[in-house]
């Protein structure tokens, strides 16, 4: 099978490579590009401990081809801290005491980014049903919901 | 797992698209969402030669109302009728039945004409599109017709699609004012098919008959199936406690469902029984709210 070239933007930077088309988005962060930051958990686009964004949006980087992303622009763990500042919800996770394992952690803050850029003040409910399909097996998700909540004062602060 | 080789194709027209299906047939599936075809491919339940991958095609992705329709692209993300201010307002049995679909990050990518095309009894939006009385446009080499939704699945994972053929719009009757509608699930856990769904639109007249009623079953069955003898009974009622029991009964008895891991048949007739009921009352509270 002949390779295909794509084009990716990822943290800001363009990365041109030949990939199979078979080839799964979440290999090609942690495998051609080192970017091990993006997690594989349940492979199954069950548990989003593979979540990163693409232009904007939460998508399962296990369920999505590399050859669907060229051309397209990506943000993983790795792009969220600023100039060494983490990013407020970075920061909410520690604080809050977000994890125990860590493993679910990176998945859990991409999906947390979009939901607060749609809802910059959601409710602990709308937090809840919006990290659904993120799943944690250690915390019981208590201070995942209290660190997304940190994120989200925190921001608000920094808007206003 | 890792999904078998194939080659890649990025049409950037309806009418290329086409052309690809016609030349490979059997061997090319269309990718749009990709949240049931990769999963399977990775399963190796799927092993097409050719992907088809519709997304780079333009103008499959939009939600429009307009004589006395709704018109939603094949392409539509779930997400985007989530967050369609027209589904929010006027179509609450769609809103209730995206909101059950899979996940959030899952929905950003998945497609409403994919959950169709997909032929799959577990997926909701048969169900829904049933009670809704839609109809779908379909584009193959000699141009477009129209698939109403009952002739859409005649059997288990196949749709009325030829193999050259694209689904490309879903068509529903905008509803009258005095409508309302209900999509309620039970599922193990968020992302899990349906152990049982039923969807119910209907509406009725300022004395409280109804005039129309559609209801649809979900996962119970080989293929999405229209609760024919519940909408009988209610159609032109004016129902009481004692006759939604009834249609509860109905339905359950319209249902087909299997044993499996999601619980025994009986379990399955006694949810579709009392989802039923719960989906009319939900409906009717909705269409009095919109009169």
């Amino acid at each position: 099978m002949s390779k295909y070239s794509v084009t990716i933007e990822i943290n800001g930077s363009n990365f041109t490579r030949e990939v199979d088309s078979r080839l799964l988005l979440v290999h090609f962060l942690r495998e051609d590009l080192q970017m091990t930051g993006t997690h594989i958990g349940c492979d199954t686009s069950h548990c989003g401990a593979c979540t990163v964004l693409m232009n904007g949006r939460s998508v399962k980087s296990c369920t999505l081809f590399t050859v669907q992303a060229n051309g397209k622009s990506l943000k993983t763990i790795e792009g969220m801290e600023n100039g060494g500042a983490l990013h407020p919800l970075q920061e909410g996770f520690h604080e809050e005491h977000g994890l125990q394992c860590g493993f679910c952690t990176p998945g859990m803050i991409m999906r947390g980014a979009e939901l607060l850029e749609k809802n910059p003040d959601p409710t602990e409910e709308e937090i809840r049903w919006g990290i659904s399909g993120n799943l944690c097996r250690c915390t019981g998700a208590v201070n995942i919901v209290k660190a997304i909540q940190y994120a989200a004062e925190k921001m608000q602060k920094e808007a206003a | 797992m890792i999904p078998p080789s194939f080659e890649y194709l990025n049409p950037s027209q309806i009418s290329e698209a086409i052309a690809m299906l016609q030349k490979h047939g059997e061997e090319a599936k269309i990718l749009a969402g990709g949240h049931s075809l990769i999963p399977a491919m990775r399963l190796r339940l799927s092993e097409p030669n050719y992907l088809i991958d519709i997304n780079g095609i333009e103008g499959l992705d939009y939600i429009r109302e307009d004589g006395g329709q709704i018109r939603i692209g094949a392409l539509t993300r779930e997400t985007e009728l989530e967050e369609s201010e027209v589904i929010q307002e006027k179509y609450p049995l769609l809103l209730d039945t995206v909101k059950m679909i899979a996940d959030p990050s899952v929905r950003n990518l998945a497609t409403v004409g994919g959950n169709l095309a997909h032929g799959d009894p577990g997926n909701d939006h048969p169900a829904t599109m049933l009670a809704l009385r839609a109809v779908v446009e379909v584009e193959g080499p000699n141009g477009s017709r129209e698939i109403c939704i009952d002739d859409f699945f005649p059997d288990f994972f196949t749709t009325a699609l030829e193999p050259d053929e694209i689904l490309t719009e879903i068509r529903i009757p905008s509803p009258p004012p005095g409508s309302g509608g209900a999509y309620l699930k039970i599922e193990r856990k968020v992302g899990d098919y349906a152990a049982a769904a039923v969807a119910c639109q209907l509406n009725i007249d300022s004395t409280g008959t109804i005039q129309d009623i559609g209801i649809g079953l979900t996962n119970v069955g080989s293929i999405p199936i229209r609760a024919s003898s519940t909408e009988e009974l209610l159609k032109g009622k004016n129902p009481n406690d004692n006759m939604i029991e009834e249609a509860g009964r109905l339905s359950a008895a319209d249902s087909e469902p299997m044993d499996d891991l999601r619980g025994s048949a009986e379990y399955k007739r006694a949810l579709v029984d009392e989802l039923t009921q719960r989906a009319i009352k939900l409906s009717l509270q909705r269409a009095e709210g919109s009169r």
